[in-house]
């Protein structure tokens, strides 16, 4: 079953890649989706069969990989509570995201192309989730990585599109550098990729077992047991950042929304985005042992959380605003992960999953009423024409904003996972636990401004789009609406059915130790008792943040332009994301290209060739020129050179003699 | 089997063909076409036959297998062949692509056809003589006498500063070889002997080490090319016609890492280890320098072969680093790279023989017209930045994990190789294929033919195989490989273990 749940969709993308010319862009269509539903409802029964059964985590071999030295890695599929839980994620977006694509897609030339894509996507996908070593999780990894390349690029005509997409290739590769030599630090130090072995070599690195013996020497630092681990696990934590959009590695995502919206929901949202914390959670056993790591890990999801939240504010794309809400809520999971609160990290991914892809697929479904517009300043009134698509964005905002009635079960998705983070940051011991509080419940306030902000430019107020735009407003067909209808169950219920087992009563019996924690880790029982303010502060951050939209957006919406007038200069560097894009420019992407080609015209051209193969060449024809200027054709220079050579010659012969 | 000399037989198959060409006159389309014809039979043949090597190779077996040895002119020197689990692959590598190379050249190459096919074949009998001759003298001989069609075949039917090209590229490895054979006569006083196989077990004195391998190296750094002696590589790839470039990228290159293999690793052990930091920063600095520089290429050929650079500078990396997962990758880096690099060569001719330009800003937005070939060409650009489920990958990343347990500086800089190959070759792929099509010189062009695409698919198909299940790859190296360190080692440390006990003294 499992191998049917993987390779499903590695056929659907061979028969749409390879065939789709022949066979027609409605049957490629219709393959690749077919394929993805199936393994979507297999992936449910594996979630039903590992979840809440009683099984222990196994493997399911399939091919030899690589094997070399005392390297082993082998295609295998590790199956355990996480890895069912990530496969539901994945391929129920999936699977939506394709008949979403059926009906969003319709007009485009390439469907049989965009198709193979997101299968492609989808396996490399499952290929991670499922692995068991670290090599073919970085296969999956870049897999990943390709297929974001290639769908960012999906208009290749676009150069923003092509800029993008290499973008979002190249930055991912600064974090897969981290990603590598943090795998290959973990084969020094466990002796192999396999998490089964690296799992159970975990007791030499037992925070209360003193060891101060050299294990690595990295970058010229003797480290011992501890110091190693962390080394280690913050060059993995590189490539996590990557891949989810953590700063100072982020600057790709915005950028990624230059691809059709159903991808930037797919992968950009719900799956792909989320690897980085997947990856974390499922090293967990080693993250745990280090302290330091894990306190990083925090800071810069908390720092995230909030820069993004900062973006988010002032955007007027309407894709770009949840793109920045994306990376914010990653930033969330990873304060999740590194106060050791694993399993929030993943129930939030979880629920992230459902409202996230719905807020896109709703905004795909409103930029397909307004003729592609994605400006939102060009938007408004859309509440009445498209009320399907509003109501599905309501919810999908009700669910990220966090709406519930606080010690209750009355909630959305967002409600329950969201909190858990927040609450569970105020009772963290870990030394950034109380600033990512803080942090959070700003972002918090911030999170709920900007999604209010967007509802209310978007389908409230007058319309500010051309007559002829408005004319043309019409709600999706079916096939599009349908999958907003099952996300936005998700997204509303999601939270209240599942949050006992992910973190609740039954985590022992769900996760099955799929996620380790240390015996003095007890984050999962006291986020429960936290005083009330604490408790309250999340909802109450949501009311403010909606408080303040709805004044600016729908009672005086003149207020928003005053205030960025008088406050020029924190508008421009929000709106400018805090400048990253001009400052890497600047440090990074222009240098290189200078020192190309200086090292190319001056290193290559003048120094190496130069005193190399042209020097010496030129030197030869410089001494020839030399001789040949002796051969003047004269009897009598000829004659005197010959003279002064006897006589040379017969000096050296007296005086050498004479010695 | 045992009896029939199934080396000789392959290396001089290739010459066999060439006699016969020679006897075919050139006049007229049918002649041309029976020149072409047999080159390419020969070819094919060649491999089909090799492949009985592959299939007749004991993987459990360190040593040399189909030994072939006969007395040459009474000299000491013989005529002794053999193959092992490192140079066995190389064979096959050298017969498969030599008749895709003839393919390559079907309509490219219209002057003098006779000679280019000659030159062709001449090529692979010594190209595959380097890699199975099991004598010194053997060896010097095919290495030295392969410039000689190189030199022709970019002298001859190359660019238009070919001539520059081919004397710079002469100009570099004829250094090398002098330096070379003067080790080789050293080495024959010293031990009496030119077999490699006696050669191997000689211990030659520590003091004479460093003089040996620093002579080979001069000569198989050129051939690498190792930075700083690299330069010769991007004028001579620029220059030659495409199949040339093939060559010259695919097996050519591969003779350097082959040499430190055969001869400065197991004969020169302790110079090895005592030269290591100086390779590593070579190959460190050839990652990075050459990758910048591919970075602001203006013409394609010149960025892949900087990229080859680059590519080479792991795998000199990776063989230094004198552990199985090193040695493995840097073997697995050479045969994939000869797939990858020939393949990219092949898909930049593809688009030369259409529009004759090599300039990068001459193209633009060629997926709207030619999507086959941007699909390859997509492939081929992706194993070249070693991605995951591509044969650039596995000897990337075994070279990589192979040096960190060695040096973690010099893996953490060859590790920054992956960001910046992406860059540039992604950066190539985005200015030739993606974008709209407005050139009007490229509207006509046409999607791959029935020729080129039997070129370029096997290719594609091996890239694919060999990333996602390199085991026959490691089937055939490990034994030899492993035998390999053993022997460095042990000697290592008999040579370290005599000092100290010196010491003690």
């Amino acid at each position: 079953m499992y191998q049917t749940i993987v390779f499903l969709p590695l056929v659907g993308f061979l028969i749409a890649g390879l065939f789709g010319r022949s066979i027609g862009a409605k049957a490629s269509e219709y393959v690749t989706s077919g394929f993805l539903v199936i393994s979507a409802l297999l992936s449910w029964v594996a979630f039903f069969t590992v979840g809440f059964g009683d099984g222990e985590t196994f493997t399911v071999p399939v091919m030899r990989f690589i094997q070399s030295g005392s390297l082993d890695a082998d295609w295998a599929l590790r199956v355990d509570t996480l890895t069912v839980v990530m496969l539901v994620v994945v391929n129920t977006v999936s699977a939506l995201v394709h008949i979403y694509s059926i009906g969003y897609m319709h007009n485009d030339p390439h469907r049989p192309r965009f198709f193979a894509y997101l299968s492609l996507f989808t396996f490399a996908m499952l290929m991670l989730v499922t692995s068991d070593n670290l090599v073919q999780m970085f296969f999956g990894w870049e897999g990943v990585g390709l297929a974001s390349y290639l769908l960012i690029g999906f208009w290749y005509k676009k150069p923003s599109a092509n800029a993008a997409a290499i973008k979002a290739f190249v930055v991912n590769r600064i974090g897969d550098f981290g990603f590598a030599l943090g795998i290959f630090g973990v084969f020094v130090l466990f002796g192999s990729v396999n998490f089964d072995v690296i799992f159970n070599g975990t007791q030499a690195f037992m925070p209360d077992v003193e060891n101060s013996e050299t294990v690595l020497n990295f970058l010229g630092y003797q480290l011992d047991h501890h110091a190693a681990l962390t080394v280690v696990c913050l060059l993995l934590f590189m490539g996590a950042m990557g891949k989810s959009a953590q700063v100072p590695l982020h600057t790709w995502l915005p950028d990624a929304m230059e691809g059709p919206t159903p991808v930037s929901a797919l992968i950009h949202a719900a799956t792909m985005v989320t690897a980085g914390v997947f990856m974390v959670a499922r090293l967990s056993p080693i993250f745990e042992l280090s302290h330091t790591a894990l306190i990083i890990v925090t800071f810069i999801g908390a720092f995230t959380a909030f820069f993004a939240a900062t973006v988010g504010l002032v955007q007027n794309d309407i894709k770009r605003v949840i793109a920045y809400s994306t990376c914010s809520q990653l930033g969330y999971m990873f304060v999740a992960i590194g106060l050791g609160f694993y399993s929030a990290a993943i129930f939030h991914l979880f629920t992230h999953a459902f409202f996230k892809a719905l807020l896109f697929l709703g905004s795909g479904s409103v930029i397909h009423a307004v003729s592609d517009e994605q400006d939102m300043r060009k938007m408004g009134g859309l509440r009445r024409l498209i009320p399907y698509t509003y109501w599905m964005m309501i919810i999908g905002t009700l669910a990220l904003t966090g709406v519930g009635i606080p010690a209750t079960l009355i909630g959305t998705a967002g409600f329950f996972s969201k909190d858990a983070i927040i609450e569970g940051a105020f009772v963290g011991h870990n030394a950034m636990a109380m600033t990512a509080f803080i942090l959070l419940v700003v972002a918090a306030i911030f999170t709920s401004f900007y999604s209010w902000r967007l509802i209310f430019m978007t389908f409230h107020g007058r319309p500010r789009a051309t007559a002829d735009v408005m004319h043309h407003v019409h709600e999706s067909p079916m096939v599009m609406l349908v999958p907003l209808f099952i996300l936005a169950a998700g997204a509303l219920f999601a939270g209240v059915i599942f949050h006992e087992y992910f973190i609740g009563h039954d985590y022992e019996h769900f996760w099955k130790g799929a996620l380790f924690t240390l015996p003095d880790n007890h984050i999962l029982h006291e986020f429960h008792d936290i005083p009330l303010w604490a408790k309250l502060s999340p909802f109450v951050a949501m009311l403010l943040g909606l408080g303040v939209a709805y004044q600016f957006y729908i009672r005086s919406p003149e207020t928003p332009r005053k205030l960025a007038g008088q406050h020029r200069l924190l508008y421009a560097f929000l709106l400018n994301k805090w400048y990253f894009d001009e400052l890497y420019d600047f440090l990074f992407v222009k240098p290189a290209m200078r020192l190309g080609r200086f090292l190319w015209k001056k290193g290559d051209g003048w120094l190496i060739d130069g005193f190399g193969p042209d020097g010496v060449s030129a030197r030869v024809v410089d001494m020839t020129n030399r001789v040949i200027k002796l051969q003047t054709g004269y009897l009598y220079h000829y004659a005197f050179a010959m003279l002064i050579g006897v006589a040379a010659l017969v000096t050296w012969m007296m005086l050498g003699s004479s010695f | 089997m045992t009896d029939w000399p199934l080396l000789t037989t392959v290396t001089f198959l290739p010459l066999v063909g060439a006699l016969i060409i020679l006897f075919i006159r050139d006049e007229g389309n049918s002649g041309v076409r029976n020149i072409r014809n047999v080159a390419l039979l020969t070819t094919a043949f060649t491999f089909l036959l090799s492949l009985l090597i592959w299939a007749g190779f004991d993987t459990s077996d360190p040593g040399f297998q189909m030994v072939e040895k006969a007395d040459w002119l009474d000299s000491g020197i013989s005529y002794h062949m053999g193959v092992d689990g490192i140079s066995m692959l190389f064979v096959i590598l050298t017969t498969f692509l030599m008749p895709l190379c003839i393919l390559a050249s079907w309509e490219s190459v219209q002057t003098r056809v006779k000679e280019y096919m000659i030159a062709f074949l001449v090529l692979e009998t010594l190209m595959i003589g380097v890699f199975c001759a099991l004598d010194i003298v053997l060896f010097y001989v095919f290495f030295e006498a392969g410039l000689i069609p190189m030199f022709i075949i970019i002298g001859v039917w190359g660019g238009k500063r070919r001539v520059y090209a081919s004397f710079k590229f002469f100009l570099y490895t004829l250094l090398g070889s002098v330096l070379m054979l003067l080790a080789i006569m050293a080495m024959f006083w010293q031990s009496g002997t030119t077999d490699i196989t006696q050669l191997l077990t000689h211990d030659f004195p520590a003091g004479m080490q460093p003089w040996l391998w620093l002579a080979f190296f001069a000569s198989f750094a050129v051939k690498m090319p190792m930075w700083p002696v690299h330069t010769w590589l991007p004028d001579a790839h620029v220059e030659a016609p495409t199949a040339g470039s093939v060559v010259l990228a695919a097996i050519l290159l591969k003779m350097g890492g082959y040499g430190f293999l055969r001869f400065s690793l197991p004969m020169f052990p302790l110079a090895s280890a005592d030269f290591a930091p100086l390779i590593f920063t070579l190959s460190v600095v050839a990652i990075i320098y050459t990758s910048l520089v591919a970075l602001m290429q203006e013409d394609i050929k010149k960025l892949i072969a900087y990229s080859s650079v680059a590519h080479m500078g792991f795998v000199t990396m990776g063989i230094f680093a004198m552990n199985q997962e090193g040695i493995e990758g840097g073997i697995f880096q050479m045969l994939s790279h000869g797939l990858v690099s020939g393949a990219l060569f092949l898909c930049v001719g593809v688009v030369y023989d259409r529009m004759h330009t090599r300039e990068i800003a001459a193209y633009g937005g060629l997926v709207n017209n030619m999507p086959k070939y941007a699909v390859v060409f997509m492939i081929f650009t992706m194993a070249n930045v070693g991605l995951p489920g591509t044969s650039g990958f596995i000897g990337e990343f075994l070279t990589l994990i192979g040096i960190f347990q060695v040096n973690t500086w010099v893996a953490f800089f060859a590790t920054t190789g992956i960001i910046l190959s992406a860059a540039y070759a992604l950066w190539l792929y985005r200015r030739v294929v993606f974008g709209a099509l407005t050139k009007e010189s490229l509207k006509g062009l046409l999607d791959l033919s029935t020729r080129e695409k039997a070129v370029i698919y096997p290719l594609v198909l091996l890239v694919i195989f060999f990333g996602v299940y390199p085991t026959p790859v490691f089937n055939v190296t490990a034994a030899s490989v492993e035998a390999l360190v053993n022997n460095v080692t042990v000697s290592i440390e008999a040579a370290n273990g005599g000092m100290s006990t010196a010491l003690a003294h």
